[in-house]
């Protein structure tokens, strides 16, 4: 069956699924490539890999230079939570017309901007272009100098046309428009503090989902660490222009961050390391991996960390147990964005005594999916920018009891009659961190069990 | 009070509209066997997916020739055919509807010709149509009712009369597109509804996926939309425009006729006459009873409605029925606003001589930004439109009734009919019940009876 299944794959999508074997060495999985045309691919485009990484930062103006369906299908779109200002959560776009796409939109961006930034007094602006931008030429640049000049606040173009690459070349045009804010001083007239003069760190790839990066925030500082910013949860313009003065970065949902944690050790010499705050083992190793980092200037935080973590052990393991016995021996499959969290889930489905059968992602890399592979039990499907035929199929195949996703993956779980939890950007419960394993054991524990897939055609055939 | 705008917006703060390739990939949806395809970068189609995904609950697999730079720069001939060539081969359509976006328009693919030379692989062949949907030229409507007229146009052919009625309805929910087959079937007509979404976007459990789902508009029956009786086309904004309904009428000689939604009773009784006109017979006694009974609960209600301002958004269509309707049981429309330019600029709105006895202030062409300042003026005690509306609803404290599209924010968008007497009962009693929920929120009593 399982071999009809993956036969039956397009020709452009052969390559790009495998089943795991036994005691086999990882084999290659075709990646990091642009989604075939016509295989209803999950992944958005370059606009959305930029957007999702800005997008947090409240104290922002986020204009998008387009028509205006590209800001209107990202209006609110992320549940990135903000302890203050919420300009973020507003769709600002030029709203471009046939007119403007015939005699050119920097009139029309020009105006927009400095009616905006005069009306909502942002910090900083980001402008983001979109595919029409790239194809009637306009001077975003130019603009964005001639307003930043005048208004006095950095006003940062984004070069994401949906068509110039997958939505990881949009992560990185996103870290490249951060690049430019960190390390400046908003008083021009002030000398730039130093880098790495600040004993804390940075959070790389945290969103603030849910309030997901307030409770890092907060285990952080009962090790005794500071977060200087968190890139880009509930960040401000100006912490992530002081981002250059803290002594290290950790780097959670790597597929976006892993460049800009590279160029900031280039210029500030500020080491970094890939962490994941999902799971029980993998949310106490970022604990550790931090510790190791200050383990010269404060060896004593080695201890503070595993002191809390046997804390949060003891008082989360004993939740975990009744939702443990009912899901023993149920199978999960994962397909998310990032390849990175699905490694921590596999492991935090393994704390509720489930199996994974099925993972993928929408932008792992070479090196994710060997990981993953060694990760997973034989048998396992891995799959890269999966569509909803293949990832039906092998849901099916692989007897899968739940399915891990986002907004997309979902009907196809109910309309299979599977279980389904959200794990991505429009999650309303932290799933993040020790709390967020209680969570996330509850969210997985109230879909498995319920009581409505009696009726599901698939649970009686 | 009119207030048109010569020169559109210089920008937007939270759209009131999405762009014309949503309502295309909408339309297709109801088509059995189809499936749409995008033609521009992977996002478009994605977003769209999400956004109808996310409103429906329902899957919704929409194709994309997924652009790269080099496409953008020498055409996208070859991205559209390996996507045709992959669509055919993973989905064996009966139809793929191929929709522009600002991409691919900007560029100047020639669409036409790439379809007409395109040769698919042996047993793999399938009806395409092709229609133009650039995503800066009006909104979601636009897109809807322009693939709507493409299919007609692609497909209609002449021949002996059936006993059919054409219905083209707008954007209206799968509930009020079952009511709309059910009524026509009342009359002893058959109907080709267009599109026909009822069951693909609002359908049962599966044991495997369905990667066409059940229902739609069968291709056969958009064939005989050519043969009909009449075609009865549903919403004010195509006026003067060119619609399914026009181009029937032009080159097949079908009598159309063109009114607004069906939503309370002096609609519905339009509708009903048109339907009874078409088939020579009278209104069936079932409807005549859900009438009486609409109108008793206009009596039952009506005092709690007296007073009672409404701001009204929502595609045009859906905008200036509420209006009719709101002014129909006493509820004063005071604001009327859409994302759009057709139904509510100043030359259409004296097309709603209901309307004239209430001060309503016409916003087309809006975001929510403007719409905002414009209904804190207006000094409404209720809202009534689509989800988006949420948070102003918030910011005013005000209950918001939701009708339309998208309903992001509650479940049942699928079932939130308002077409016909029954229709209008549901959104009548959600209307009164929302005025009556906000009261006994704020209420320091808290009253038991109402």
């Amino acid at each position: 069956m399982l071999d009809n299944a993956i036969h039956d794959l397009l020709d452009d999508r052969k390559g790009s699924v495998l089943e795991t074997a036994l005691g086999g060495a990882p084999v290659a999985l075709r990646c990091e490539t642009r989604s075939a045309a016509g295989s209803v691919s999950q992944r958005a485009c370059v606009f959305c890999g930029s957007r999702v990484v800005l997008y947090p930062i409240a104290d922002a103006l986020h204009l998008v230079h387009g028509p205006a369906g590209c800001a209107a299908y990202t209006w609110d779109i992320r549940g990135a939570l903000s302890s203050g200002p919420a300009l973020h959560r507003h769709s600002f776009t030029t709203d471009l017309r046939e007119t403007d796409v015939i005699y050119g939109g920097v009139a029309k961006l020009e105006k927009a901007l400095r009616e905006l930034i005069a009306q909502h007094a942002p910090r900083a602006a980001f402008v983001y272009s979109t595919c029409i931008v790239g194809l009637i030429g306009d001077d975003v640049d130019a603009v964005c100098r001639r307003v930043a000049a005048d208004c006095g606040i950095p006003v940062i173009p984004v070069d994401s046309e949906g068509f110039k690459g997958t939505k990881k070349d949009g992560y990185k045009a996103a870290c490249d428009a951060l690049g430019k804010l960190i390390g400046t001083s908003s008083d021009p007239s002030v000398p730039p503090a130093p880098a790495r003069s600040v004993a804390g760190i940075n959070i790389l790839g945290e969103f603030n989902l849910a309030g997901e990066a307030w409770m890092i925030r907060d285990t952080y500082a009962r090790m005794g660490v500071p977060v200087v910013a968190t890139l880009t949860g509930d960040a401000r313009v100006d912490t992530v222009r002081l981002a250059h003065t803290a002594r290290f970065n950790v780097v959670q949902c790597s597929g976006s961050m892993l460049g800009l944690a590279a160029m900031m050790e280039t210029n500030y010499g500020q080491p970094y390391r890939r962490v994941s705050y999902f799971g029980l083992e993998d949310m106490a190793q970022a604990l550790y991996d931090v510790a190791d980092l200050f383990a010269d200037e404060d060896p004593g935080m080695a201890a503070r960390a595993e002191a809390l973590v046997a804390a949060e052990m003891a008082r989360v393991l004993p939740l975990l147990a009744p939702f443990r016995k009912d899901l023993e021996g149920a199978r999960a499959a994962i397909y998310v964005g990032g390849a990175f969290k699905a490694h921590s889930l596999i492991k935090a489905l393994r704390h509720l005594g489930m199996r994974t059968v099925l993972v993928g992602s929408q932008t792992g890399n070479k090196e994710d999916y060997e990981r993953l592979q060694q990760l997973s039990d034989p048998g396992t499907i891995i799959m890269d920018d999966a569509n909803p035929v293949e990832l039906s199929r092998f849901v099916l195949e692989k007897k899968a009891d739940l399915l891990i996703g986002g907004v997309k993956e979902r009907p196809i779980a109910y309309k299979l009659g599977l279980a389904f939890c959200d794990h991505n950007h429009e999650r309303k419960i932290p799933l993040a961190g020790f709390e967020g394993m209680v969570n996330f054991a509850r969210e997985v524990h109230g879909s498995v069990t319920s009581p409505v897939w009696k009726f599901s055609s698939r649970r009686r055939s | 009070m009119m207030e048109t705008e010569a020169n559109p917006p210089e920008y937007a703060v939270n759209p009131c509209k999405v762009c014309a390739p949503l309502g295309a990939s909408l339309a297709f949806k109801g088509v059995a066997g189809a499936v749409p395809l995008l033609h521009g970068s992977q996002g478009c189609a994605t977003y769209i997916r999400r956004y109808l995904i996310s409103h429906f609950r329902e899957p919704v697999d929409i194709a994309s020739s997924s652009f790269d730079e080099m496409a953008a720069v020498f055409g996208g001939r070859e991205s559209l055919t390996r996507a045709l060539d992959n669509v055919a081969t993973s989905y064996r359509p009966e139809l793929i509807g191929v929709a522009t976006t600002c991409l691919s328009e900007t560029i100047g693919d020639d669409v036409k010709d790439i379809l007409r030379t395109y040769q698919p692989d042996a047993g793999r062949d399938c009806v395409r149509v092709h229609v133009s949907t650039p995503s800066y030229s009006g909104t979601h409507l636009d897109g809807f009712y322009a693939t709507v007229l493409a299919l007609v146009q692609a497909l209609a052919e002449g021949g002996p009369a059936l006993d059919l009625v054409n219905l083209f309805p707008g954007i209206v929910c799968p509930e009020d597109l079952r009511w709309l087959v059910r009524t026509a079937k009342g009359f002893g007509l058959e109907s080709c509804l267009l599109p026909d979404y009822s069951d693909t976007l609002d359908g049962g459990q599966w044991t495997e996926y369905c990667r066409l789902p059940p229902g739609g508009t069968p291709l056969a029956r958009i064939r005989e939309s050519g043969r009909a009786r009449a075609s009865v086309e549903l919403g004010w904004s195509q006026a003067g425009r060119e619609t399914a309904g026009r181009f029937l009428n032009r080159d097949f000689g079908i009598h159309c006729e063109s009114m607004g939604f069906p939503i309370g009773i002096e609609a519905t009784d339009a509708f009903l006459a048109a339907l009874s006109r078409i088939s020579g017979r009278p209104v069936p006694q079932e409807l005549e009873a859900e009438r009486a009974r609409l109108l008793d609960a206009y009596a039952d209600a009506h005092k709690i409605l007296a007073g009672q301002r409404a701001v009204v958004f929502g595609d045009e269509d859906t905008a200036i029925a509420l209006a009719l309707f709101l002014a129909e049981i006493g509820v004063a429309p005071v604001l009327v606003a859409s994302g759009g330019t057709g139904a509510l600029a100043a030359t259409a709105v004296a097309a709603y001589p209901q309307l004239k006895g209430f001060d309503v202030t016409f916003l087309p062409d809006t975001d929510f930004g403007r719409l905002g300042e414009a209904a804190k003026k207006a000094e409404p005690t209720l809202l009534v439109g689509h989800s988006k509306g949420a948070k102003l609803a918030r910011e005013l404290d005000l209950p918001l009734v939701r009708l339309g599209f998208p309903v992001h924010d509650r479940f049942g968008a699928g079932r939130l009919s308002s077409l016909g007497y029954a229709g209008s009962h549901r959104l009548f009693d959600d209307v009164v019940n929302s005025i009556l929920a906000d009261r006994q929120a704020k209420s320091s009593i808290g009253y038991f009876y109402f």
